[in-house]
């Protein structure tokens, strides 16, 4: 069997990935799957501690994380299209309206 | 085998005004198609905020859970139900002028209110992260649609992009550190893990510290704590300002709510929890005030004072008695009431042509519009804390509750933060009252529910502030019940 340490590595490895795509794109499709990585490493460490304990309950979980980031999914994605439609850009550095 | 169903308690009387409010939303949604019955939409929610309110009154007093544990009802839990309702219900009394001069008076505007204010309710009535978890998100997601409800602004569009980014990112930290609670607990309710926390700390106590630094760095965000504030000046500034006086106050009410509940009740025992609130405390209030003196924009302004004022309540976390505790739901209370006031002016001066809450936009006020003026510096008074208004109270308990606990650096802080910030308030009331204006002002038209809005807003200050230990009183008698 493979050891809980291995995923966890993994799931940890993953939140790292997506935590730093967020910080560096600029293109806000790309930081928004980041932070879909993120939820999915998230979910891999329930996924395994579930396995590891032997409590299903930690599965149930996974599939009310997965129903709740297709919601903020539909609504991220009208979101970025709308604000495609009045600026014509996705880079997050050009919208810069609002600043101190 | 476990039977599952019979002890899941399935007692619908304690999530009665969650369900009062997804009824009124579904009501709304279903009449959105016929342009008559949309004129109803805000009556339709309101009422479904009065009937759920009478419904949380009389949950006071009542000790239970149920749905299988997942559903907890306790006076804590209930005190801050009457807070999210009450900012609802003045919320959308403040609404309509606005969004007609606007062009965006939209039924659709209500159902999102009502549906985020029914998940700030089941974030605060449970003990279990997993229904924290799925309240934060029936909150946020209605949340970040409000941010850009102005389709046609492009400073609309650009807060709720910005918003929807940071909430996301924020939630991805607060769901890992609830998947390694998860993992060394066993178990994601907080009475379990408070019941069998040394066995926890001692077994796999590494999951648990890195769960909860996590939770921390996801609610940090959400209640807007330095260095994680970055996203509230523009989501503030750039939202329709009717909706940031409903940011200001009631997500953040939640979040602070489900702070205390997990850190001072299910991680009480954890002694670098207090350390990084103490951390986190000094550098929100002072960031918080420090940028709020630069600013040129009412709005924006107030935004960075909302960060100063999440700030004090940290300070009342990283004392966490009971007296710092019922401080906390003191101040939230208080500020809900004071910071929407302001806010609801700040609204109904834009709903003059072309305004944007710039400084300069102020002066004269109190010629144009005296009684506006009067209220705009009893709640600058209020948010600056002098006596004799609700504001000066709810500072001067949570200094007390951390004198009481030796913690005099912190307190000493705080103050000297709340001297800096009487600055920037007084320049508002100072324009307001001594400067010309340059051009003369349009009149403001007062719409009665805004009236009604700000009489209540202003009773509220001012009478909380004459009779505060009744008030005190009674937020003590949240904390005796904290299940």
């Amino acid at each position: 069997m493979v050891p809980i340490h291995a995923f966890l590595l993994l799931a940890v490895i993953l939140f790292g990935i997506g935590a730093f795509g967020v910080l560096i794109s600029r293109n806000i499709i790309v930081m928004f799957m980041s932070v879909e990585l993120m939820l999915n490493a998230a979910n891999m460490v329930l996924i395994a501690f579930s396995r590891a304990l032997g409590i299903v309950d930690g599965h149930v979980f996974v599939f009310l994380v997965l129903s709740v980031a297709a919601a903020e999914a539909a609504v991220g994605l009208a979101m970025i299209i709308t604000i495609y439609r009045n600026r014509e850009t996705i880079n997050i550095d050009r919208y810069n309206l609002l600043k101190w | 085998m476990v039977d599952y169903v019979s002890t899941v308690n399935p007692d619908f009387s304690l999530i009665a005004p969650e369900l009062v409010l997804l009824i009124a939303a579904s009501i709304i949604m279903v009449f959105i198609p016929w342009r008559k019955m949309a004129t109803f939409a805000p009556a339709i929610a309101l009422l479904g905020v009065v009937v759920a309110f009478a419904y949380a009154i009389g949950q006071w007093g009542h000790q239970s859970s149920g749905f299988a544990g997942m559903v907890t009802c306790d006076n804590f839990g209930v005190i801050f139900k009457w807070i999210f309702l009450t900012a609802t219900g003045l919320s959308i009394l403040l609404i309509g002028q606005y969004m007609k001069s606007r062009g965006i008076d939209r039924p659709e505007y209500f159902v999102l209110l009502t549906i985020s204010a029914l998940g700030m309710m089941a974030m605060a009535n449970t003990t279990d992260l997993v229904v924290m978890f799925i309240g934060l998100e029936v909150m946020s997601v209605p949340l970040y649609v409000m941010a850009a409800f102005n389709r046609r602004s492009l400073e609309s569009n650009e807060a709720g992009i910005k918003y929807f980014l940071m909430g996301a990112f924020a939630t991805a930290f607060l769901l890992m550190g609830i998947a390694f609670i998860y993992g060394a607990a066993g178990t994601t309710n907080l009475r379990q893990v408070v019941t069998d926390f040394n066995y926890i700390a001692a077994g796999r106590g590494m999951y648990l510290y890195a769960g909860v630094a996590l939770i921390m760095i996801g609610f940090g965000f959400k209640v807007g704590a330095v260095p994680f504030h970055s996203w509230i000046p523009d989501v503030y500034h750039g939202a329709p300002t009717p909706v940031t006086a409903f940011f200001s106050v009631a997500p953040k009410a939640a979040a602070v709510a489900v702070l205390l509940r997990i850190f001072l009740y299910g991680f009480a025992d954890i002694t670098m929890v207090s350390h990084s609130f103490w951390v986190l405390a000094v550098l929100t209030m002072t960031v918080g005030n420090v940028l709020a003196l630069r600013q040129n924009n009412v709005k924006r302004m107030l935004a960075y004072s909302s960060i100063a004022h999440a700030g004090y309540i940290l300070v009342a976390l990283t004392v966490g008695t009971d007296a710092a505790i019922s401080a906390a739901i003191f101040y939230v209370i208080a500020y809900t009431f004071f910071n929407l006031g302001a806010f609801a002016i700040v609204a109904l001066l834009e709903t003059r042509m072309g305004a944007e809450s710039e400084f300069e936009e102020l002066a004269g006020l109190s010629k144009s519009a005296p009684y506006l003026a009067l209220l705009l510096a009893v709640f600058m008074f209020a948010l600056s804390g002098f006596p004799p208004t609700v504001g000066f109270f709810g500072k001067f308990y949570i200094f007390r509750a951390a004198i009481e606990s030796n913690f005099v650096s912190l307190a000493v802080i705080g103050v000297l933060n709340s001297f800096v910030s009487v600055y920037y308030y007084l320049r508002v009331v100072k324009t307001c009252y001594f400067d010309e204006a340059e051009k003369p002002q349009k009149a403001v038209f007062v719409p009665a529910t805004v009236g009604l809005a700000l009489v209540v807003t202003t009773v509220a200050t001012l009478g909380f502030g004459l009779f505060p230990q009744q008030l005190l009183q009674f937020t003590k008698q949240a904390i005796f019940a904290f299940l």
